[in-house]
């Protein structure tokens, strides 16, 4: 067991006694209030502590709320010493998101320009509760949780990130899917005005960025859909304002920016699978024997790393969360579905 | 700048300029302003600095049959060699900072990836040449030293598919070098070559 999933009976964040009610009480114990006060910012703080040092974004006032209500700690790796956050200025300085460019630091050099607010999101087909949603209310009526899981890049390097997100379950069940919805299928923001990757002419992607999961990879309660990390809401070079993630699969999977979600029949073509087909299937599930045919995926660099010390780890069979997701690939051949 | 001590300071000078972007690079990491994984920054920067080497020392001889200056002829055998210096470094930056040192990967995936066989193709090609490219050599091999030396061309061309294949989303960088390599190439085709003296003479009027 790698992860840790919150069992019902826990307590969480909202079983804790408000803190102004806490005070009054305090208050009217006369004298003790001042380190009553004392201890029970202790306790708030600590769910952010590790976040002091991001810089604080400039989130809607809806997100914020949201943020602040947070099950934080939801989901943590069990060995905290061997999946390390990454620090911040890492996980929001070396991306892969090809409409910002094809660098390690273009997303965060162009993405400034990304319009989020006000986002909607398109929500069709094989539903019967779907339309143009604005984000809002998109995601108001889910809890916010807080994911801590490794991101294993198909290129063979890894992070670990401490998501804010919802289920993407919730989200289906909302949409009301039709016995037809066998596979969901996301698409990214096209703007080339406001994505500069979009506008070269060189470029092998056919905009937009599309990914699809199976109906039960969707509803799977690992698969969340994020729309913050570090406490706060999303970098735009991390796919801001909502992206995927989907811990199990290699990173280009968790498709960014999302503006429509399809519930649809057929398995969709994504992205990759479209531009090499032999390099990039539709599962991209994390296996550490099926190589990529340019490098091996039997072993990854988790990073931030250094010269010296490449930090490189064995990869882990669906990146660590075969107990969660294995069984949903039971008596498929992982090596012709990649 | 006759004087020979002029053409000292010349290749001094261009020494210096070919060995400042590793300076450069290495300051970056010793600062911690390479990112999270300072090998895969070295080892990329190093690849194109590599690629630009090779593409300066095959522009040096259409630039000599352009303007005679005799100071292009003069650094050819130093930034060749500063081509398979570079290319060295690229090839050790991945075996140390990608692989870190594990041998029996390096060996497995020397074997199996087509565009690491390809790169170290054209090291093994750089290395021939450099240890070919003094006096002695070219003393030895007579005739036979420069159809040697042309094997450069293939080289470039290697060291494109070998960059061809690295890229996963966008071309333009590649398709850039690989004009301009295409030019450079098409300055060596006969008629061009017959060309380039002309419009020396056109330019001075």
């Amino acid at each position: 067991m790698l992860i840790k999933i919150a069992k019902p009976s826990d307590l969480h964040e909202s079983d804790v006694t408000p803190e102004s009610i806490y005070l009054s009480r305090r208050r009217f114990m006369g004298g003790l209030a001042g380190i009553g006060a004392g201890l029970a910012l202790s306790g708030q703080v600590r769910a952010n502590a590790d976040y002091s040092d991001v810089p604080a974004g400039d989130a809607p006032a809806w997100l914020k709320e949201k943020i602040s209500e947070t099950q934080w700690r939801a989901i943590t790796p069990s060995d905290p010493e061997k999946d390390a956050i990454a620090p911040f200025d890492d996980a929001s300085g070396y991306n892969n998101f090809f409409e910002f460019g094809s660098g390690k630091t273009d997303p965060a050099r162009h993405a400034g320009s990304l319009q989020t607010e006000p986002w909607s999101v398109v929500v069709d087909g094989e539903v019967n509760n779907g339309g143009r949603i604005a984000l809002e209310d998109f995601a108001r009526p889910s809890q916010f949780e807080e994911r801590i899981y490794r991101l294993r890049c198909v290129e063979a390097w890894s992070m670990v990130i401490p998501w804010l997100g919802i289920s993407l379950a919730d989200v289906i069940k909302r949409a009301e899917p039709t016995s037809k919805a066998k596979y969901v299928r996301f698409e990214t923001l096209v703007d080339p005005e406001q994505m500069p990757g979009q506008r070269s002419s060189f470029s092998v992607i056919d905009w937009p960025y599309v990914e699809g999961l199976r109906m039960d990879e969707a509803m799977n309660p690992l698969t969340i859909l994020a729309l913050g990390m570090y406490g706060r809401e999303l970098p735009n070079q991390n796919g801001a304002p909502l992206r995927l993630v989907v811990p199990w699969k290699y990173g280009f999977k968790s498709i960014k920016s999302i503006m429509r979600i399809s519930l649809v029949e057929e398995q969709p073509v994504n992205s990759w699978q479209l531009i090499a087909a032999n390099e990039y299937g539709f599962y991209a599930n994390v296996n550490p024997e099926v190589d990529h045919p340019r490098w091996s995926q039997a072993t990854e660099r988790r990073l931030p790393n250094s010269l010296f010390n490449t930090n490189t780890i064995d990869t882990l069979m669906f990146n660590g969360y075969a107990d969660e997701v294995a069984e949903m690939y039971a008596g498929m051949d992982l090596r012709s579905n990649y | 700048m006759a004087s020979p001590r002029l053409w000292l300071v010349w290749r001094v000078g261009v020494f210096l300029a070919a060995l400042a972007p590793l300076l450069y690079w290495g300051w970056q990491v010793a600062i911690n302003a390479a990112g999270p994984e300072p090998g895969r920054y070295l080892l990329l920067n190093i690849g194109i600095g590599g690629l630009w080497m090779l593409l300066l020392t095959l522009s040096l001889t259409p630039l000599t049959k352009l303007t005679r200056w005799k100071g292009f002829a003069l650094i050819r055998r130093q930034l060749g060699l500063w081509t398979l210096a570079y290319a060295t470094l690229h090839l050790l930056s991945y075996a140390l900072f990608i692989l870190g040192l594990n041998w029996a990967l390096l060996g497995s995936e020397i074997v199996k990836r087509p565009y690491i066989i390809v790169g170290m193709i054209a090291l093994i090609g750089l290395a021939v040449l450099g240890a070919t490219s003094n006096k002695w050599s070219m003393k030895r091999l007579g005739k036979r030293w420069k159809p040697l030396h042309k094997f450069s061309y293939v080289i470039l061309g290697l060291v494109l598919l070998h960059f061809f294949w690295v890229v996963r989303a966008d071309m333009q960088e590649w398709a850039m070098y690989a004009a301009v390599a295409a030019l450079i190439m098409v300055t060596r085709l006969p008629p061009i070559v017959r060309i380039l003296p002309k419009l020396r003479y056109q330019f001075r009027r």
